[in-house]
């Protein structure tokens, strides 16, 4: 079976947020940018499903301007057999990349896809179950452990409650959450070795993909600054202040 | 004239405090009416207590054995089909509402809100990106607005309400491809709920073991407190994933947030943003939790925690 992956390249989760004092977005220029954490993670379980002799191939597919293929070599040295780019300019939203992902998948035909559980950028945590939804495939999001058996895949989920256990038939849609598994390093090898994995670009419109009705971003704001507060030297001053504010008794 | 249908979260006998959250989001929207769907097996006393809640016109509740566990495949045609009477369709964005919605959206053909921070108007509504380090203002296309609520940004409605039960039947076909197998909680019922608590004492790595976070939950016993943790001390296994606070855990805003052994990873703030007063103790006085603590004390956890106790005792 074919394994299709969703990375996305993001704003590195290191880098402290700076909103533009005109409002417009936040600075992204000379920031380091780096594959969605989640997204490494997918990845990861991909390569490792197909390791254990029960996949064939893994593609890595990301939607995003030029620079995005940066993050695809980095899939394929991390062993990602190859890659597809779906090339724009514009920046896509959930809706449309989950019509992407769809048309993508009528043509790969695969058992299974993986996707981080948010892109860290937006924090939307939408594009996978958006994908299952138009599908009509079964979705098990915020994955901690995948077990896949023939046709079917026994999902463990990150749930409020706990977790909970999923079973789902293939094709399905999965969504990585952080404890899925720890991603692995590249080595230098492998990034040589990735230069010579295809990547194939394509346009929205190659795919005759309809760019959906998004949500428009009138502005963009810091948000309000926790007041800087005191140290206290002693656990008696530590009581004192909250018996004060009448947090504890 | 704008209608909101709420999505009740539930666990069979109890609605779960993140609707009533929903719900004053909802009110925002200066709505001609809110209603409430509980999807149930059996959600008479789940029913009653969404009809109580001050501001609920109407619950609607739908009985279906295929609901008995919140399964999205199961419950997002159900809802689609009563959607469209509504312009807004909302859920807290709990771990249940942010598997659900993107699903109904999806096939209602609209984008979808996440996070609903503050209400603007009926079209228009802020958001956090970037865990929490920037707000957005964004206004939604023609069309059904389906989003979830950060609840820590919104108080529980009060009760007092009295809203009618409608039974509904739905009649969509249900797909055969999703199995429910089991949940299992970590443990620690008898605890306040880390969502709803007024006080929350959380360790970190700092703690050092499982056998450790004794001191954690002891200290939380005395203040009547839930737990919580940064991912760290999740990851290592000190504790289970329900307890993880922080932008891919859990959003709270409890009254005192006392953390114990947590440097302050952004991605850790970005789920406590919202507390009233953050306590931090930490050995490193550079540690950047202490540039959002209220009070901050360098010194050993477990001295600390020690001398609290006695205090307190
Ligand atoms: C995509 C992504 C998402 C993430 N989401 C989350 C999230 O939701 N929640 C979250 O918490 N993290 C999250 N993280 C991880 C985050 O970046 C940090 O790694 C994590 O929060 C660190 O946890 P910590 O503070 O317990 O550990 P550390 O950073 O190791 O800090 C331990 C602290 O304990 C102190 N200490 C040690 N011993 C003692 C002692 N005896 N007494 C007092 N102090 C002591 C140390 O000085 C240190 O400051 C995420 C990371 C990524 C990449
Ligand atoms: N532009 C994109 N290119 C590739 N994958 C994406 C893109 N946007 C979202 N994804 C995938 O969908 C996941 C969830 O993203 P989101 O719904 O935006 O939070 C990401 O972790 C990726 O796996």
């Amino acid at each position: 079976m074919k394994i299709i992956v969703g990375v996305k390249r993001v704003v590195d989760y290191n880098v402290r947020i700076q909103v533009k004092p005109d409002g417009s977005g936040v600075v992204t220029d000379g920031v380091k940018m780096s594959l969605n954490p989640f997204d490494e993670i997918a990845i990861e379980e991909a390569l490792r499903i197909k390791e254990s002799g029960k996949a064939e191939e893994v593609i890595a597919v990301t939607i995003g301007a030029k620079a995005c293929q940066e993050q695809l070599r980095t899939a394929l040295a991390m062993g990602a057999d190859r890659a597809i780019h779906v090339e724009t300019d514009e920046g896509i939203q959930p809706l449309t990349a989950a019509r992407i992902f769809k048309a993508l998948c009528d043509k790969e035909a695969p058992k299974l896809v993986i996707f981080g559980k948010q892109a860290i950028d937006d924090d939307n945590s939408q594009t996978a179950q958006m994908l299952a939804a138009l599908s009509h495939w079964p979705q098990a999001t915020f994955a901690s452990e995948v077990v896949i058996d023939a046709d079917t895949a026994s999902v463990t989920r990150e749930v409020d409650a706990g977790l909970e256990t999923l079973s789902v038939d293939l094709p399905a849609v999965v969504s990585a959450d952080l404890r899925l598994n720890e991603p692995r390093y590249v080595k230098l090898p492998d990034i040589m070795k990735a230069k010579r994995k295809p990547i194939d670009t394509v346009s929205i419109s190659d795919l005759g993909v309809e760019v959906a009705a998004g949500i428009k971003v009138l502005k963009t704001t810091a948000p309000a600054k926790r007041q800087a507060g005191i140290m206290v030297e002693t656990v008696e001053q530590l009581v004192v202040a909250l018996k004060e504010k009448g947090l504890i008794k | 004239m704008n209608k909101v249908l709420v999505i009740a979260e539930h666990d069979g006998s109890n609605l779960n405090g993140s609707t009533a959250r929903a719900i004053s989001c909802a009110k925002d929207i200066q709505a001609e009416s809110i209603d409430i769907v509980v999807l149930a097996a059996d959600g008479s006393s789940v029913a009653e207590q969404a009809a109580a809640l001050a501001g609920v016109n109407k619950v609607l509740l739908v009985q279906n054995p295929a609901n008995e566990h919140p399964v999205a495949a199961f419950l997002a045609p159900q809802i689609e089909s009563l959607a469209t009477d509504y312009t807004h369709v909302l859920a807290p964005s709990t771990t249940f509402g942010k598997d659900l919605m993107p699903r109904i959206a999806a096939h209602l053909g609209v984008p979808q809100i996440s996070d609903i921070m503050r209400v603007e108007s009926a079209t228009i509504f802020d958001r956090p990106v970037y865990a929490g380090n920037a707000i957005i203002t964004v206004e939604a296309p023609a069309g059904i607005i389906v989003g979830t609520v950060r609840t820590a940004s919104y108080p529980v409605a009060e009760n007092g309400g009295s809203a009618s039960i409608e039974n509904r039947e739905v009649s969509v076909e249900l797909p055969s491809h999703t199995r429910f197998v089991s949940v299992s909680t970590g443990g620690g019922e008898e605890r306040p709920d880390l969502q709803a608590a007024a006080t929350v004492v959380s360790g970190g790595r700092g703690v050092g073991s499982e056998e450790n976070f004794k001191v954690i939950y002891g200290l939380a016993d005395k203040l009547g407190a839930a737990v919580g943790a940064s991912r760290a001390a999740v990851d290592v296994g000190f504790i289970p994933n329900d307890h993880q606070v922080g932008q891919t855990g859990k959003i709270i805003a409890p009254d005192l947030y006392m953390a114990f052994g947590i440097s302050g990873a952004i991605q850790h703030l970005a789920g406590i943003k919202d507390a009233g007063t953050i306590v931090a103790v930490n050995k490193d006085a550079d540690a950047p939790i202490f540039e959002v603590a209220d009070f901050g004390l360098v010194g050993d956890l477990f001295q600390v925690i020690e001398d609290l106790e006695k205090a307190l005792a």
